[in-house]
């Protein structure tokens, strides 16, 4: 596996990587941002 | 206090029909005693229209091209502006409560108030709007296309439009709001209108879109209606 | 029925808690594998070349995108009905995800067009599509944080999804029509005769994304019950003993 050829997909990594790494940061930060939402409503609802 | 029944006699009946003609009646009325509004929205649309020549130059051929996006945009924000008078007044000072407690059936009471608005802001608008297409330099014919697309699609406008006022009566930040929620329901009478006047600027058959415009207002009467009585009902609770 | 037992919050929210790890994994299982049959063993395009392979998340994200707000609708439809409110509580926590969704289909689809036909932003009749329904989208989220009063909210943004939902088949078929008469670009993205190294990838992604929704939406879900919900006595006791008390709860 030539992972040099992998990585710049056919001189168009940027545009590959762009959108693969642009959902892979969406997830990321919908993920984040719904555990600090569940912790703060914990955080207030615990007695 | 009814404030339907003070203009009908005793024996009015009470119909669907006249559920529409009463408010329409006392709207158009209302709408005529502050009749400054009616010209100031129609000043809008000619300003806003005389913006796009200042902004990329007089060039005929250009201004031609773009003179039915133009006015049909132009007629859109127009319309726009005035949507919080359908109900923003009634809602105020409380007749809004009234109307939905008349013995009328309030779709009925809510198309009259959006045929009242029509008349008042779209028809003056589709009428107006040829001059500013001669100032663009549109051809005879290419001006009746643009008065008949006006005219079946302002309707329309004020029906969508009624429904995004009725959601966000009294809401913070309620006009570009409503904006926000109206416009994008818009774009298909846009694309449709303004491509009517394009295609018979190009020659060619401009009866589908005015077809589709005519489907669109016979839909829309059909179903706005209930649509933003449900939106008024939802406001009052 | 004890599928109404459902329909309150009190009995949803731990139900949810316990579904949603089980999408997780899913999605997170059909992810890896999609992935790595899209990147490493579908073969590289005759004509695009290896860029093609954006293909396998701008596809889903779209489809994600448009069975989103489709599932609003029908959850406000529930929620006018039946008045129930974890229906509204339902599309309240699936909008955040579909306007990511929309987004990402939108980005994707722009990095896609560059390379491949010259301009990130090729006002084709799918992309302007789906940028009028990040409008949607972004309209319901702006009306039910404009409204305070919760009920009005619900009912409100219930009737603006279902009013948006009408709309989207009569926008998608403007724009179109719009679009063939502009000559604008034709964006295929893919042809009927797909390599099925190609479909399976996609498949796969699809539902991957499927997989993440229903997890993310779930969770957020429970959110959105426990900051509605606070007041209940149910809630209460969540961190208190261990069995939970329905007594007294709003449910």
């Amino acid at each position: 596996m030539n992972w040099n050829e992998f990585f710049s997909m056919g001189e168009r990594a940027f545009y590959v990587w762009g959108s693969f790494g642009a959902v892979a940061l969406a997830i990321t930060g919908e993920i984040v941002l719904l555990r600090m939402r569940l912790n703060k409503v914990q955080k207030k609802v615990k007695p | 206090m009814n404030a339907l029944a003070k203009t009908a006699p005793e024996t009015q009946t009470i119909s669907a029909e006249n559920g529409v003609l009463l408010a329409f009646q006392r709207d158009y009325r209302l709408a005529m005693r502050s009749r400054g509004e009616i010209i100031q929205a129609l000043v809008f649309f000619v300003i806003v229209v005389s913006l796009f020549p200042l902004a990329v130059g007089a060039e005929s051929a250009l201004l031609k091209r773009i003179a039915p996006g133009v006015v049909w945009v132009a007629a859109l924000l127009s319309v726009l502006l005035t949507l919080p008078r359908i109900f923003a007044n009634d809602y105020a000072d409380g007749t809004l409560e009234q109307l939905m407690m008349s013995p009328y059936p309030i779709a009925t009471i809510v198309a009259g108030k959006m045929l009242a608005h029509w008349f008042t802001t779209g028809l003056p608008l589709a009428l107006v709007a040829p001059l500013l297409g001669l100032q663009f330099g549109m051809g005879a014919s290419e001006l009746g296309v643009i008065v008949a697309s006006l005219t079946l699609g302002t309707p329309i406008l004020s029906m969508i439009g009624a429904i995004g006022a009725a959601l966000t009566l009294g809401v913070r930040g309620g006009s570009i709001l409503m904006a926000l929620l109206v416009l994008p329901l818009y774009i298909p009478v846009l694309i449709f209108g303004a491509g009517a006047v394009e295609a018979s600027m190009a020659g060619i058959d401009y009866a589908a879109n005015l077809s589709l415009l005519g489907a669109g207002l016979l839909l829309g009467a059909l179903a706005s209606p209930f649509a933003a009585a449900a939106a008024v009902k939802i406001a009052l609770d | 029925m004890s599928i109404f037992k459902y329909a309150s919050p009190s009995t949803f929210y731990p139900l949810a808690g316990k579904i949603a790890p089980w999408f997780a994994v899913i999605a997170a299982i059909l992810g890896a594998v999609g992935l790595y049959l899209g990147l490493f063993r579908a073969p590289v395009d005759f004509q695009q070349g290896e860029v093609y392979r954006i293909i396998f998340i701008h596809v889903p994200t779209a489809w994600m995108a448009m069975v989103i707000y489709l599932v609003m609708a029908a959850y406000g439809v529930m929620a006018l009905t039946f008045n129930t409110r974890l229906s509204s509580m339902m599309m309240e926590a699936l909008a955040p995800t579909g306007a990511m969704f929309t987004v990402l289909a939108l980005w994707t689809g722009a990095l896609w067009g560059k390379p491949t036909w010259g301009t990130y932003w090729a006002w084709d009749a799918r992309m302007t599509s789906t940028l009028i329904l990040l409008f949607l989208y972004v309209g319901y989220l702006a009306l039910i944080n404009a409204i305070d009063d919760k009920k009005r909210a619900d009912k409100a943004g219930a009737l603006l999804v279902i009013v948006g939902s009408v709309n989207v088949p009569i926008i998608y078929f403007s724009v179109k029509w719009w679009n063939t008469l502009h000559q604008g670009y034709s964006v295929a993205t893919s042809g009927s005769s797909m390599d099925p190294t190609m479909r399976m990838p996609m498949l796969l992604m699809t539902f991957a994304c499927w997989a993440y929704a229903i997890a993310v939406v779930l969770w957020r879900v429970r959110s959105i019950i426990l900051e509605r919900e606070s007041e209940a006595a149910w809630v209460a006791n969540l961190h208190g003993t261990a069995s939970l008390k329905m007594s007294g709860a709003r449910a």
